[in-house]
């Protein structure tokens, strides 16, 4: 697909529920705008005040670190003043519905609300409920939209283009909202995507996404240029999906002679936490030649101020 | 009572074999009389008032075999007051409620209680199922002899399966003994765990755990290889996919048994199920196309027996929440045979047929002489208009709870009028 950035200057969607809903130019955008927030982040006066009278509120859920710092310290930069709930302790333990709690936010007039949650499809109730828009930071195991952009803005800076590109998604895919996001997003952007998982993290009918499957690593990440890592959602498995952590690493687990049969200049990505000697090499992981994974959580911050300025507006 | 004459109908009775233009004469006890193309103005006192039907339709009164009612436990999502309001607004003049209540009905003591409440509360026949096991927890077996005894007419665990096979076996021997029906949900949970919706394409968009359809085929088939030795009744509640129906066409032969399909199934598809629609969240799920197609053609062969409502009336509250969270199931009590009448329609299956499956079969399968229009039966009956359109709106539902699963679906076909022991109580 070619990628041509037409001057689009408004996203289409009031909200940011799914990479599913973003037409191309509304990705474009996104990342033209958070390329210029990198070189904010780097300078020494990180603030600026376009969303100064804004309210953020910052709705979890599900215990995260990276995601809410991000979108925390994205929505500060920008000026906005931002609340982060804490479920543990409010009214949603005593009993309240995830409606009733969006009635209760609305009547605060927020201009945006992030929120994670465990259930798939969580953000698109909250969004037909309140008045402000609704930035998805992850649902279930549906989407979770930021990540995938980042990890395009990433690897866009280091290889200069997707167009064209092989990327390999490796690991967890069944319980993996990060993997969803990033099949639709690099497939729209032109990459060609490799997705390999022993057949008990394979979601049914994966295939008909427009991708590759595999499940013999080695041949997964033959000749790739990216090879992305999910992390193995212990969590989310209620029954015996594998056999030992011991044996996934053996086959699963990203390792020097694994990488090998990659493209030279490969780069690894892993969206974290990470499972360091179950999922990767804890070498290759902070090999700074090829792991970018520290990267992805800088430009992290970048997509995020993105996606608030563009959908506070 | 006086006397009524109806002339000018087509009546369909497929018990008695009654496909034909002609009239119905209801006695003064709410019993009939006659029926059928001898019933016209030739022959009929002419100083008596005539009711000229104009071609519409008269059915026996539908049996729905499948039915939630809230009473006892969950008043507020149905009663059997509401309840029988919503059946006659549908045609339906006998429902099997299903166990599922609180307390559960595993006891002769609730039995009274419920047959009190049906008899008081209810305009329409009520035929309580109890359950298979006590407190629904597959474990030990509720007294299938002394509830029979006391009028329940069949044993189920309604939402729930016997998972355990050896239990499973045991049921089996001593509904055989005993001559009692079971009805079976079909779901193995390790299979079904955490399922939401139909395993496939579309839960993994949605980033929903998935049902897969050899969830139900696993228990069909482990339940009708026990049945090759024990010959007792057997009904598997409701089919949803192709493979199941795949399953029952390979058995019909070698051994005996009978099954159900919900309407929805019938109707719907996992497409429907959109952007998050908690309100076609059902059990069993809706699955593909070709499941669909699958079950309606094993419903024109005549492979299913029944079609049902699986009336589930929830409130709004449970729905409000989501798809993981929310509950499961649909209202559908009166809007059951509008949607059987789309089938006809678009020239899936014929009348007689779809009549059958809502009369006479469930009756038979019950043993209970209802869904039939013979002399000398309870004037149990509904007039159809059947080329009628109309809308469906959950502001107009008369259940009490709102939760159709077809909000707007344009339909073809009412009912106009029902008839319980020849007394009119539903009137369009």
């Amino acid at each position: 697909m070619a990628v041509k950035l037409n001057k689009a200057i408004k996203i289409s969607q009031k909200h940011l529920l799914g990479i599913q809903d973003l037409s191309i130019n509304d990705v474009l955008l996104i990342l033209d705008e958070a390329q210029a927030f990198i070189k904010l982040n780097r300078s020494k006066n990180k603030k600026i005040d376009i969303l100064r009278g804004k309210t953020q509120i910052n709705l979890f859920f599900e215990p995260s670190t990276r995601t809410q710092s991000s979108f925390e310290l994205a929505g500060k930069r920008l000026g906005a003043d931002v609340m982060s709930m804490n479920i543990g302790n409010s009214a949603i333990k005593k009993g309240e519905t995830l409606i009733d709690t969006a009635m209760t936010l609305n009547a605060m007039h927020p201009d945006i609300i992030v929120i994670r949650h465990q259930d798939s499809g969580a953000c698109n109730l909250l969004s037909q409920k309140v008045n402000c828009a609704v930035l998805n930071a992850g649902d279930g195991r549906r989407e979770h939209p930021t990540q995938a952009l980042l990890d395009a803005l990433t690897i866009i800076d280091r290889k200069k283009k997707i167009e064209g590109l092989k990327i390999a998604i490796c690991g967890d895919i069944l319980h993996s909202r990060v993997a969803r996001s990033n099949i639709y997003l690099l497939n729209m952007l032109g990459a060609e995507v490799n997705i390999i998982a022993p057949t008990n993290l394979m979601p049914k009918a994966i295939d008909k996404f427009g991708v590759n499957t595999f499940t013999d690593m080695k041949k997964g990440v033959k000749d790739c240029d990216i090879v992305m890592m999910l992390r193995l959602q212990n969590e989310r498995m209620t029954s015996s999906f594998l056999a030992s952590n011991r044996e996934y690493y053996e086959y699963y687990g990203l390792t020097p002679d694994k990488l090998e049969y990659a493209k030279d200049d490969a780069l690894i990505m892993h969206p974290g936490p990470m499972n360091r000697g179950i999922e990767i090499d804890t070498k290759l992981a902070d090999d700074i030649n090829k792991s970018v994974i520290k990267e992805q959580v800088e430009l992290g911050v970048a997509v995020r101020m993105a996606c608030l300025k563009l959908f506070c507006e | 009572m006086k006397k009524k004459y109806f002339i000018n109908a087509n009546i369909i009775d497929p018990k008695n074999s009654i496909n034909e233009n002609g009239g119905l004469i209801i006695n003064e006890e709410g019993k009939i009389e006659a029926i059928g193309k001898k019933v016209n103005t030739n022959n009929l006192p002419s100083r008596e008032k005539l009711i000229d039907l104009k071609g519409k339709y008269i059915f026996p009164g539908l049996v729905d075999m499948r039915v939630f009612v809230g009473e006892p436990g969950y008043e507020y999502k149905e009663n059997f007051r509401t309840l029988s309001e919503a059946a006659l607004a549908g045609g339906v003049t006998s429902v099997v409620t299903m166990p599922n209540t609180n307390p559960v009905i595993d006891d002769v003591s609730i039995v009274d209680f419920l047959k009190r409440r049906g008899r008081d509360k209810s305009k329409i026949n009520i035929f309580p199922c109890a359950s298979l096991t006590e407190n629904l927890e597959g474990k030990n077996m509720t007294e299938f002899g002394l509830l029979q005894s006391k009028g329940i007419i069949a044993f189920t665990d309604g939402l729930k399966t016997i998972q355990n096979t050896r239990l499973m076996t045991r049921i089996m021997n001593s509904a055989f003994d005993l001559d009692s029906l079971i009805m079976q949900h079909a779901e193995d949970y390790e299979l079904s765990k955490n399922g939401m919706m139909n395993s496939g394409i579309i839960a993994t968009k949605l980033g929903l755990s998935g049902i897969p359809a050899v969830a139900e085929k696993i228990i069909i088939e482990r339940d009708l290889t026990l049945l090759e030795t024990i010959k007792c009744r057997y009904h598997i509640s409701q089919l949803s996919s192709s493979r199941s129906v795949q399953t029952i066409r390979e058995r019909k032969d070698k051994v005996k048994f009978t099954s159900g399909v919900s309407i929805n199934n019938l109707s719907l598809n996992e497409n429907d199920i959109g952007d998050f629609r908690t309100f076609l969240k059902l059990s069993p799920p809706l699955r593909t196309e070709e499941d669909r197609l699958s079950l309606v053609q094993a419903v024109k062969d005549e492979i299913i027996d029944v079609i049902v409502s699986d009336h589930k009336p929830e409130d709004e509250e449970s729905k409000r929440l989501t798809f993981s969270q929310a509950a499961t199931g649909a209202s559908g009590i009166e809007t059951l045979l509008s949607l059987c009448l789309e089938l006809y329609h678009n020239g899936s299956v014929k009348l007689e047929t779809i009549v059958k499956t809502l009369t006479s079969n469930p009756a038979k399968i019950l043993k209970i002489n209802k869904g039939n229009l013979s002399i000398g039966n309870d004037a149990d009956f509904c007039i159809v208009d059947i080329d009628k359109p109309w809308i469906v709106k959950k502001e107009n539902l008369i259940s009490k709870s709102k939760n159709t699963a077809i909000e707007g679906k344009k339909l073809q076909g009412k009912v106009t009028n029902t008839f319980v022991n020849g007394v009119e109580l539903f009137k369009l």
